[in-house]
């Protein structure tokens, strides 16, 4: 460790011998494994990319006295400096192009690149969101073709399509079961969420004012559909629960859960994160699902961009529908028109509207990469890509469960990714170094301790998307890691060793939280 | 199926393995009477990508492109000229198809870009800390607005009649089912943004005053004032911008008093895309407010090997952790547009930001200036960047839709935007960016003369 500078070895600077191994280089280069400095100490005030008219300063202006006094202080970079730093970044990153990317509960699939052409038509790349209607018909059928396949895919009534990703469609879902059961004068004050449910669905609850109360799982993993049963009542709102669930099993009971809660008076939310495992095989509809978010950027294979933006449509039940937020589409059955319903002409036709979540339609960027997704593989093509999802969870369940405690693997098979645990690694030995030996290997880790349910968990979500052989790439890579770990081998706990990075010092980041760029304490 | 690898006879072999009889075995946990046993009865089938492509060319053709009209629409969604080298680094794949940097050895790229990412937007905003993005501006309102309640513990919300309607609606929806009490009045027409009305309300209950800065009729307000009267009170002021080009001539709302600065970002290296997907940007003038931030972080730290590196960091305030104590329910950011604004900023720097300021603002003093002269038309305004009101006489709304049919996306009538809103339906919401050209102003012109008349 350096011990001469707090902030560490930076790019640019000449490489102590404190930082590097064998075969050191100057410049902390090595070879295609190009470091790279910060825009802040790259680009000046001076440099620009963009040729533009020479501001004339003496030109009169309608800024009022409120014109700019202070600088900005931003660095330009040149168009070729611009590129070259970013392309130097992107090499310091993992990604789907890259390798398998097994992260559970993400869906990291294959992103089409016809998709991505398609978003950039000018027609629908360069349209503005508050044309006039007549100018965005091919929009509004973007919009009402992407409805129709999510609400025949999932056995619903209608769909909300303007939530911005898996969260806000949580909230949206859990919103529209408050002004529902507000609107029957029934103001209720619990939402039930099992132990084993994604961190959102506690939070989204808690955000739209309900208080929030664990449902037990069973032995299997399964919601304890006795506990629930047992916890319904007058103050139950409604019951979020995943299914698939986080530990990649179906949720056998979930229409007998969803009959009991509608006995009781309550309404279900489906986190539908997992529907790519289910997708084209049973309509979530049919199990008596209130409403249920889908991340267009998970099971429809819109890029998840280094973190969003994802999209998170919300398909509702019958019982639900009335309450979609502002704006949506109808479609008159008889003409075939779309109409586009928002302030303007809601009027009194809709009176169980709440208005906005967000400003304008949604994502449309992903609406028209997602229905191209959907209509490359159409019904047929859809249902083999869950199948093939299940099926390469399956695989290496059953790879891996002789070499890893598979906690589950009982209970018969998994859905869309398998789920092991650290039961047998030696002492001081974790998933977390697992995790981080596989980045060695050319994976990127799976989704470490989660679900809670299970310690030290593991899970793999392969996705359709995967070969035989990469996967049995990944199976080779695992073994022979479950081996180490088992064995307590040292050199697991300094992994990952060949990445652009060691460990990184996260406890540092936290206590002394650095979030901008202060300037270099050399100049 | 183009996209699937899996051959039969590997099926064949991968099921040997697990030993079940078929794929429909494995779904052996799903009721059968749920089961469905072939592909969802009258949908398509798959689909060539030469057939595919073709449907959506189709469908993109209904719509006119901004491109080819005279465009002059705005009101939260802008339209410039974004470099090519932009979408060429967004579309590299290690940016596109990579994850959440929850694993920073092999995410230093997005996270180094976030950090950059960070740091310009809160240069821009005269701010000391922003986080990595969030869904876009209206969320981003809202957030700051539950951020100013869990600051002050106060409840009352003051919102100016010069906010974006859209975000209003946005805070009002999610306030009907939090506590937060929100005072809101519509704008009027008038040249004067209504600074005095709105610190006139200000109460000792008011935890934040949300400003728009220009606001949606374009009007400038007087952030300082607004700010010493909040805080004199005990409020905190948000400010909302949602047109950061603005920033490049317009002193910086974090130098003006605001505590916290939120925005959209979509006008700098995102585009239109009808609305979506869009950048909410947001700040804070306090380090100390950092731990009541929503929304992720990217922090600098060191490795083991003592290098300068990047982390996600204050997670306990995130839901993975914190579930239902959270500061907030988001887990998506927007990161690749974030990269899109952070590439697009990096090639103007200060210079080009200025300058492509400059450049709005000199056509948008140019098409007042003409558009004024037009007989029954009158701008509204006396303070503007690059977006103003026109008072039409008649009701904009149909005459939009009329200059359409022509081949010119005249601005948004307030009516739109404002279907409640008294006296609003004269008004006509004109942006001008570097994208609008003399002869657009002229055709614009000639046009509102014909349809007037």
């Amino acid at each position: 460790m350096n011990k001469m500078n707090a902030g560490g070895w930076k790019p640019g600077t000449p490489v102590s011998s404190d930082n590097e191994g064998e075969y050191p280089t100057v410049t902390g280069n090595r070879a295609l494994k190009l470091e790279e400095r910060l825009i802040f100490e790259l680009g000046t005030r001076d440099t620009c990319g963009v040729d533009l008219p020479e501001p004339d300063t003496n030109a009169s202006n309608r800024l009022g006295k409120f014109a700019r006094q202070q600088p900005i202080d931003l660095p330009g970079l040149s168009e070729p400096e611009t590129v070259r730093h970013y392309t130097r970044l992107s090499r310091q990153n993992y990604a789907i192009d890259l390798g398998l990317f097994p992260l559970g509960s993400c869906t990291m699939k294959h992103n089409p690149r016809l998709n991505e052409k398609v978003a950039r038509m000018p027609g629908f790349a360069d349209v503005h969101p508050l044309q006039p209607v007549d100018t965005i018909k091919g929009a509004l059928g973007v919009i009402d073709e992407l409805s129709h396949w999510l609400i025949e895919l999932t056995g619903m009534s209608a769909v909300a399509m303007s939530p911005k990703a898996g969260a806000h469609g949580e909230l949206c879902g859990i919103l529209c079961i408050r002004a529902a059961l507000e609107a029957r004068g029934d103001a209720r004050k619990v939402v039930l969420v099992p132990e084993s449910a994604h961190g959102t669905n506690p939070a989204t609850a808690a955000f739209a004012g309900y208080e929030v109360e664990d449902i037990p799982a069973d032995k299997d993993g399964r919601v304890d559909l006795e506990a629930l049963k047992a916890r319904l009542g007058p103050d139950v709102a409604g019951v979020m629960i995943t299914n698939p669930n986080t530990c990649g099993l179906f949720e056998r009971d979930m229409k007998a859960i969803s009959d009991a809660v509608h006995a009781a008076g309550g309404l279900v939310y489906c986190d539908g994160a997992n529907f790519n495992a289910i997708m084209g095989r049973v309509r979530p509809g049919d199990l008596g699902v209130d409403a249920m978010h889908i991340n267009l950027h998970k099971t429809f294979s819109t890029p998840h961009g280094g973190g969003g933006p994802g999209s998170g449509p919300v398909v509702l039940s019958e019982a639900l529908a009335p309450y979609a937020p502002l704006p949506f589409i109808v479609k008159d059955g008889e003409t075939g028109e779309i109409h586009l319903v928002e302030e303007e002409n809601v009027g009194d036709e809709f009176p169980g509207s709440f208005g906005r979540m967000t400003a304008f339609h949604g994502q449309m960027g992903m609406f028209t990469r997602a229905l191209t997704y959907i209509l490359s593989h159409g019904a047929d093509g859809l249902r083999q890509a869950s199948g093939d999802a299940v099926l390469n969870a399956n695989y290496i369940l059953r790879s891996l469960d002789d070499v890893l405690d598979a906690p589950f693997g009982e209970a018969g098979h998994c859905m869309h990714e398998a789920l092991f645990s650290d039961e047998g690694f030696a002492d001081g030995m974790s998933t977390l170094d697992v995790a981080k030996g596989l980045i060695d290997e050319g994976f990127h880790p799976m989704t470490m301790y989660f679900p809670l349910v299970v310690h030290g968990a593991m899970l793999v979500e392969p996705t359709e998307t995967e070969s035989k052989a990469t996967l049995d790439q990944f199976v080779m890579a695992m073994r022979s890691l479950a081996e180490r770990a088992q064995a307590g081998d040292e050199t697991l706990k300094t992994a990952p060793h060949h990445a652009p990075r060691a460990r990184l010092d996260e406890a540092q980041a936290a206590r002394k939280p650095v979030l901008a760029w202060q300037g270099s304490e050399e100049s | 199926m183009r996209y699937l690898p899996l051959t039969d006879p590997d099926r064949a072999a991968m099921l040997e393995k697990i030993g079940a009889a078929s794929v429909d075995a494995l779904f052996a946990d799903v009721p059968a009477e749920h089961y469905l046993d072939g592909p969802v009865a009258g949908l398509p089938l798959a689909a060539s990508e030469m057939a595919v492509e073709k449907h959506m060319r189709r469908l993109s053709k209904k719509n006119l492109a901004a491109a080819d009209a005279a465009f002059f629409c705005g009101a939260g969604a802008y339209r410039h000229h974004v470099p090519a080298t932009v979408d060429h680094i967004i579309q590299r794949g290690e940016f596109l198809t990579a994850y959440t940097p929850y694993q920073p050895e092999i995410a230093q790229g997005t996270l180094q870009m976030l950090f950059e990412f960070q740091t310009q937007v809160a240069r821009l905003y005269g701010c000391a800390v922003a986080n990595a993005s969030m869904y876009d501006g209206s969320t981003a309102c809202w957030e700051a607005i539950v951020m100013a309640a869990r600051l002050t513990k106060r409840r009352g919300v003051l919102i100016s009649g010069g906010l974006h309607p859209h975000y209003v609606s946005v805070a009002q929806t999610m306030a009907r089912f939090t506590d937060e009490d929100i005072t809101y009045q519509l704008p009027t027409l008038e040249a004067d943004p209504g600074d005095d009305a709105l610190i006139a309300r200000i109460g000792d209950d008011t935890s934040c005053v949300v400003v728009q800065y220009p606001d949606i009729l374009g009007r400038i307000p007087d952030l300082q004032r607004i700010a010493d009267a909040a805080h004199e009170k005990g409020a905190l002021l948000i400010v909302a911008n949602t047109e950061p080009v603005a920033l490049g001539a317009l002193e910086a709302p974090g130098n003006l008093g605001a505590d916290i600065v939120v925005g959209e970002g979509q006008a700098i290296g995102v585009g239109l895309q009808f609305g979506g997907p869009y950048l909410g940007l947001f700040a804070i003038t306090n380090p100390k407010h950092v731990r009541q931030m929503p929304g992720r972080l990217c922090g600098e730290t060191v490795d083991a090997d003592g290098k300068r590196g990047f982390v996600l960091t204050l997670s306990t305030r995130e839901q993975h952790i914190r579930r239902e104590k959270a500061t907030s329910n988001i887990c998506t950011n927007s990161g690749l547009c974030a990269l899109a604004f952070s590439v697009h900023m990096t090639l103007l720097g200060e210079k080009g930001l200025t300058a492509l300021a400059v450049e709005n603002h000199r056509l948008a003093c140019l098409a007042a200036d003409r558009l004024d002269k037009v007989p029954g038309v009158r701008v509204l305004n006396d303070t503007f960047f690059n977006e103003f009101t026109l008072v039409l006489g008649k009701e904009a709304r149909p005459l939009v839709r009329k200059l359409a049919e022509h081949g010119v996306l005249a601005g948004v009538a307030l009516g739109r935007l404002f279907p409640q809103g008294e006296g609003l339906d004269d008004g006509l919401l004109v942006t001008v960016t570097e994208t609008v050209t003399e002869d657009d102003i002229e055709t614009l012109a000639k046009s509102l003369e014909e349809a007037l008349s």
